[in-house]
């Protein structure tokens, strides 16, 4: 029934582009990436209004935490389910993109070896794994991006939601999915690199990954993608699916005595997001260079949460601003003085949830509520 | 007359004691008399002397011959009494009487008059002092030098050691010395002796088996063979043992550390990811008694387990006060909370004492291993913490059951509203329950900082598979925490030699995964009111 509504309601994609909320933030996305790219362009090196190649990628890279933030809040604010997992999906996404990039090295690495990846040949392997095939093609290995924790979060979340795990125990051993897929791939028998990971990556569809056009290329895509993914989660939100997962997140018995699968809506759900974390994830890995087990490491999966939490759940544009706001503070801290960052970051667990629980989207909407009442009284306000 | 019967035979005791050594004991004379033989003959006859002063059963025997092995057997020169030499550095050497023992200072080196020896004779006495040990009065002695034969034996010494089984009259030494034998009988192709080898767990005599079942001779290489089948079924049963010892000690291990989670979580509901770094903290405390307490490692280690139960349980209070408790009815941000709580203990341990590992001393007592038998030998640390889980386990099931705070912790836990309604101060009673839980943690921290090493990633280690072993054993239920604990940590080490500790963890992980999927609520779900809740 539910899937029904989605199949023939084709406008639930264009339904954001209404809404103002949407459309500011579409705006101010837009916009801040167009100014980086002119004054990165415009200016030359050395120029007060410069910005540097290093500093595109660090945008890029914040942008790749912002779309996988939206994608944690899509299930956490209008599913309820708190995923402390999403590092995983991430991270292989990240390992599709790796282990293209690492095709397409092709004989320029270390020992030359025109098929296997220079850690294969130092592990004297004689040929490539049958995972492997196919990442030397473009379209397979970015199937495979969205592909690969799509089947893993299908799989996981039939299996959960079907016995109707949730709240705190699904927390939990979504924690304990990613943890068991970093104690896996720090394995060298694994074939993804081990410890070291995948690195060294020499260029993506033919560009020079080193080169600043290249960069700002995917910083510009990242944009890009983060626009998407906002959308496709504001569509789903706004769609009748969306007002059904609220429902499950509210009051998940109740709905399903009404007569709704709530199991299905929350697969559908639950895979979309972990797809979205997975262009995130292969977003992340050529513009920084490297993809290696500690992505799957719980502490990042949770961190991603508190970005979420930060910014305001259920929001999704405060889950942007949280992911920028941190992960600009944490960088600032690690420069500045690396053994405080720790205590800010778990002073900001705690604080956040006890003092703020709805986030900093939550004080907008305050001081929005405010300013509403005192002009049109009663007008409704979209959460 | 039970005191008399037990007088009796604690004299006949005494008796059976001394009457050997009585016997061993050669009088001083004797022994004089045998040292200048010993000193004036020529060196043919030194062997014949040697073997006189060998069997002459004096216990003070294998000092004079290891001595004069040495070289360091004298006489000294104007009174003709025979000494050792202790040090011979320098002009003087400190000396000892040969038979007494007594320390005569020292003594110029020209005043003393080495008894000479030459290879032939060490060789000779190397054979006799492997097998003097074999007659000195103390079974025990005996004992323990005819199992290091093992191996070891020639011909000359099997001649010696048939001599040996004649007097015998420890069963212990002769089965002991029989082995040895039959080791050197089996090597030179006796088949009788293989059946005395049958079942053995020595190594060197699976290696004369080994041997044998290669030989030409077809009815010894099948004796040897079937009793080399025979030693392997025992080995298997032996390492299968060892592996459930392991897995005990891992899964108790386990225990300890979900137990104290199984108080806030289980039975609180409370998610407290900051219980890892109470673990830590009770490592710590053992390492900080040790430091206040240097040089007694045994007395700081039984002092830091209140001193560890009281600074996690104030640590986990301040938790429960500051943060828990405004987040009530709310167990994601609690989670979340916590989490923050954990990190910043962890960096706070970095910054205040230090990011390296620290080195908890282990007490003489609980170093070492239990000795089964040749095959099968148990850490004893790992023992006293199997043993210390059981004991916190019991302690905490006795508080649940028992007392008044159990009572009140089930009710408030069952029906807040009633139980307050009821007079049950529900506050105090968070209180005292998160402490609990929190002090039990801190036990964990000093039971593990025995075996694992303490540093500030201690907790975050444990806090996953803490959390796994509650859900695994059924939310609410301490007996599920033991069951769940003590059978991952047994499955955890029966999949290690086959997959490598990493795969078989990460088994164990999806196994739970998986099984979760089932059985929602663990192994022994709660039932009836508790679980609706």
């Amino acid at each position: 029934m539910v899937a029904s509504t989605l199949n023939t309601s084709k406008p639930w994609l264009l339904r954001p582009f209404n809404e103002r909320s949407t459309q500011l933030f579409l705006g101010i996305l837009f916009g801040a990436v167009a100014l980086v790219t002119l004054l990165h362009l415009v200016f030359p090196e050395g120029h007060a209004l410069h910005v540097s190649a290093y500093t595109v990628t660090l945008l890029g890279k914040y942008l790749c935490y912002a779309l996988l933030a939206v994608a944690v809040d899509l299930v956490w604010g209008f599913l309820g389910i708190l995923s402390l997992g999403h590092g995983a999906f991430f991270a292989l996404g990240g390992y599709a993109m790796g282990m293209y990039l690492m095709r397409q090295i092709g004989d320029r690495g270390v020992y030359g070896d025109p098929v296997l990846p220079d850690f294969m040949v130092f592990l004297n392997w004689q040929e490539l794994p049958w995972f492997w095939h196919g990442f030397d093609m473009a379209w397979f290995a970015f199937a495979m991006v969205l592909l690969a924790p799509g089947l893993l979060a299908l799989v996981f979340g039939f299996l959960a939601f079907r016995s109707r795990v949730t709240g705190v125990y699904l927390s939990i051993i979504t924690q304990a999915l990613t943890f068991a897929l970093m104690l896996a791939f720090f394995r060298n028998e694994m074939g993804f690199g081990g410890n070291n990971g995948l690195t060294d990556f020499k260029d993506i569809l033919g560009f020079d990954l080193r080169s600043d056009a290249t960069r700002l290329g995917l910083f510009i895509a990242t944009g890009i993608a983060l626009a998407i993914g906002y959308v496709i989660c504001r569509g789903i939100v706004l769609s009748k699916l969306g007002r059904v997962s609220v429902a499950c997140r509210d009051a998940e018995a109740r709905t399903r005595f009404i007569g709704y699968r709530v199991d299905r809506v929350q697969l559908f759900v639950f895979v979309v997001s972990a797809m979205l974390a997975g262009v995130a994830g292969a977003l992340y890995v050529p513009q920084v260079g490297i993809i290696n087990p500690s992505e799957f490491s719980p502490l990042f999966s949770i961190e991603v949460v508190v970005w979420v939490a930060l910014g305001g759940r259920a929001t999704l544009y405060g889950a942007v601003i949280g992911a920028l706001l941190v992960n600009y503070a944490k960088t600032v801290f690690t420069g500045v003085m690396p053994d405080a960052w720790l205590f800010a970051l778990g002073g900001l667990f705690v604080l956040v949830t006890v003092l703020l629980p709805k986030g900093i989207a939550g004080l907008l909407q305050r001081r929005k509520k405010a300013e509403d009442s005192d002009n049109v009284a009663g007008q409704e306000v979209t959460a | 007359m039970s005191i008399s019967r037990s007088l009796t035979s604690l004299l006949l005791l005494c008796l059976l004691v001394l009457a050997p050594m009585a016997q061993a004991q050669s009088t001083d004379s004797e022994a004089t008399a045998l040292l200048q033989a010993l000193a004036d003959s020529s060196y043919a006859q030194k062997k014949d002397v040697i073997a006189e002063i060998a069997g002459s059963g004096d216990e003070r025997a294998r000092g004079w011959l290891e001595a004069f092995a040495n070289g360091k057997l004298s006489r000294i020169e104007d009174s003709g009494q025979f000494v050792i030499v202790l040090s011979n550095r320098g002009r003087n050497w400190t000396v000892a009487d040969a038979l007494s023992g007594e320390s005569l200072g020292e003594v110029s080196r020209r005043d003393l008059d080495s008894i000479r020896i030459n290879n032939a004779l060490r060789n000779e006495l190397d054979g006799i002092l492997s097998v003097i040990d074999l007659t000195v009065a103390n079974p025990d002695t005996r004992l323990a030098a005819a199992r290091d034969l093992r191996g070891e034996v020639d011909a000359p010494l099997a001649e010696r050691i048939d001599g040996l089984l004649q007097t015998e009259d420890n069963s212990d030494v002769r089965a002991a010395l029989t082995k040895a034998l039959a080791i050197y009988q089996v090597e030179q192709g006796d088949v009788a002796a293989v059946a005395i080898l049958d079942g053995s767990l020595n190594a060197r005599a699976r290696v004369a088996l080994n041997g044998a079942a290669q030989s030409d001779d077809p009815e010894l290489a099948a004796a040897a063979a079937q009793a080399l089948k025979n030693i392997e079924t025992k080995l298997k049963i032996n390492s299968a043992a060892e592996t459930l010892y392991f897995g005990l000690s891992l899964g108790s291990v386990l225990v300890l550390a979900a137990i104290g989670l199984a108080i806030t979580f289980g039975v609180m509901g409370v998610i407290n990811m900051a219980h890892g770094e109470l673990i830590m903290l009770g490592a710590y405390t053992t390492w900080g008694m040790q430091q206040l307490l240097p040089g007694q490692p045994g007395l700081a280690l039984i002092l830091s387990i209140p001193a560890g139960f009281l600074v996690a349980a104030l640590a986990g209070i301040a938790i429960e006060r500051s943060v828990i408790q405004h987040l009530k009815g709310r167990p994601l941000e609690t989670l979340l909370a916590t989490f923050g709580v954990s990190l910043i203990l962890q960096q706070l341990v970095r910054t205040v004492i230090s990011p390296l590992n620290r080195t908890v001393i282990t007490p003489e007592w609980m170093s070492g291993s239990l000795m089964v038998n040749e095959a099968l030998s148990l850490t004893l640390n790992r023992l006293y913490v199997i043993g210390f889980a059981l004991v916190v386990f019991a302690g905490l099931m006795l508080i649940m059951r028992k007392t008044r705070l159990g009572l009140e912790v089930r009710a408030v836990t069952q029906n807040r509203a009633m139980a307050r309604s009821m007079g049950i101060k529900a506050t105090r009673v968070d209180i005292l329950t998160f402490g609990l839980g929190s002090g039990v943690a801190g036990l964990a921290g000093v039971a593990l900082s025995q075996i694992t090493n303490v540093g500030p990633n201690l907790g975050q280690s444990y806090i996953i598979d803490s959390f796994m072993v509650v859900v695994f054993g059924g939310v609410g239920n301490l007996w599920g925490t033991l069951v769940a604990g003590l059978s991952l940590g047994t499955i955890n080490q029966v999949l290690e030699p086959w997959a490598g500790a990493v795969l078989a963890k990460i088994v164990v992980l999806v196994f739970i995964i998986l099984f979760i999927q089932k059985r929602p609520r663990g192994l022994f779900p709660q039932k009836g009111r508790a679980a609706e809740g």
